[in-house]
């Protein structure tokens, strides 16, 4: 694949980004990475995300596809040789998607609300965090049956969707002070983090934790600015 | 290719869309009513994490969350195809898809919801989502081509429940004036065997919002 056929759009702080980036790792495709600056999008990123002017952006032979869950599935549909990011058994496929919607949706929100929480607000949101690690830690005793990942032996679609959050996930304990992830309450999230995080194809496009830190507070802080220049 | 249920609800539109999928592909199935009021223990027992409709029991094994569904059932009854087959469509596809179900839709119930400045604010975004979607559509007779796929299957609540509760509240959002294009596919889409013969009773769907109108906040 040359390089110029394939480009993706995005900038280095987003979960979602990472995840067309760890599928084609896992493929071994090469692409070219462009990086978004912050405070403005780029004109092609306009062009090829009209709908929704955000990243991340695959564009496959100038063709664009957006939405990172989207995009992780089209990238094993169309490098279908290299190893298998979807399982192939239609049942697993719909739990990998299942759980991959929950996250998204209903999971992965809540982080963002704790960023600015306070008192009371804040410990039910923390509540509600760790309630969804607990469903999530007994999905993953269901669906790894055993293995190391979701995906089995190997990473796969919903490793990819959830593991994507782990960055911001320790950036938020960090920035609020509490912990999230408590490997006495779900024992094999915790070992599975570790595992994922330091996997080849993982462990370079995830940010480092303190820098997601340094660039949360900034977000906080002019969250906080906002706020007071509006009331 | 086993036993086939699907828990399900009369009035709603995700539930509808799976039994629009496997009517398409000829599939039998029990359909279960749920009275999203009383919420049986076979729904609980089968969605815990959202205790939500539809729910399809196939082999006894369920999967939720109506997309997801629909993947599935394309995935294991090959007949009528609702999914694109190359993988590039197929992404459009999906992509038109969560489109529909996380800016259309949702607009769409808040301007029903809402009221005064707030509802005059949903149907200023829901008419700026619904142009998007149908500069989509261009001159398609469907979004899936010359016969129906997966997003208009989940535009279903566009094609049909609009319309009922336009008339339930006296709203005009899609008319023939405004959206020309997707008021012939709403046309088409009704009129689409397969879309018609799965759709809730009009008068019942319209007495339903009529009386929720009137009535506190009620959720799926």
């Amino acid at each position: 694949m040359a390089r110029t056929e394939l480009k993706l759009l995005g900038a280095w702080p987003s979960p979602y980004v990472m995840r067309p980036r760890i599928a084609l790792n896992i493929k071994s495709v090469d692409y070219e990475f462009l990086q978004e600056t912050f405070g403005s999008k780029s004109q092609l990123l306009l062009e090829s995300n009209p709908v929704h002017k955000k990243i991340p952006v695959l564009i496959h032979k100038g063709k664009p596809i957006c939405e990172s869950l989207i995009i992780v599935e089209y990238i094993d549909e169309t490098w279908s040789s290299g190893p298998s990011i979807l399982p192939s058994d239609p049942y697993d496929r719909a739990i990998a998607k299942f759980w991959g919607a929950y996250v998204d949706e209903k999971w992965f929100p809540n982080l963002r609300i704790l960023s600015t929480a306070e008192g009371e607000a804040k410990d039910q949101v923390i509540g509600t965090i760790v309630e969804g690690l607990d469903l999530l830690e007994d999905a993953f005793v269901k669906i790894s049956k055993g293995k190391t990942f979701f995906g089995g032996g190997q990473i796969g679609y919903l490793d990819i969707a959830f593991g994507c959050y782990l960055g911001w996930l320790r950036a938020s304990e960090k920035m609020s002070e509490v912990k999230l992830l408590d490997e006495a309450k779900t024992p094999g999230l915790a070992k599975w983090a570790d595992t994922f995080s330091s996997h080849p194809a993982v462990k370079d496009v995830m940010p480092e934790v303190d820098k997601l830190v340094e660039y949360g507070k900034s977000l906080v802080a002019k969250y906080r600015a906002a706020k007071a220049a509006s009331s | 290719m086993g036993e086939v249920k699907l828990l399900g609800s009369w009035g709603s539109p995700f539930s509808r869309r799976v039994e629009m999928a496997l009517k398409h592909k000829g599939v039998e199935y029990e359909f279960i009513d749920e009275d999203l009021a009383n919420k049986s223990p076979l729904l609980l027992q089968y969605n815990p994490v959202h205790k939500k409709v539809p729910v399809l029991l196939h082999n006894g094994k369920p999967i939720a969350e109506s997309v997801v569904i629909l993947e599935y059932i394309d995935e294991t009854w090959k007949t009528n195809p609702i999914f694109p087959k190359h993988p590039y469509e197929k992404a459009m596809a999906r992509f038109w898809a969560k489109f529909i179900d996380e800016k259309c839709n949702p607009a769409i119930w808040q301007i029903i919801w809402s009221r005064d400045k707030e509802r005059d604010k949903a149907i200023e975004e829901a008419i700026v989502h619904l142009k998007t979607l149908e500069n989509e559509l261009k001159d398609k007779k469907f979004f899936g081509g010359e016969t129906i796929g997966v997003v208009d299957i989940v535009a279903n609540l566009i094609g049909f429940w609009l319309g009922v509760m336009q008339e339930a509240t006296g709203i005009e959002l899609v008319t023939k004036e405004r959206f020309p294009i997707l008021s012939n596919w709403i046309d088409e889409y009704v009129s689409c065997s397969v879309i018609k013969e799965n759709l809730p009773p009009r008068e019942k769907l319209l007495e339903a919002f009529k009386s929720r109108l009137n009535a506190p906040a009620w959720k799926y």
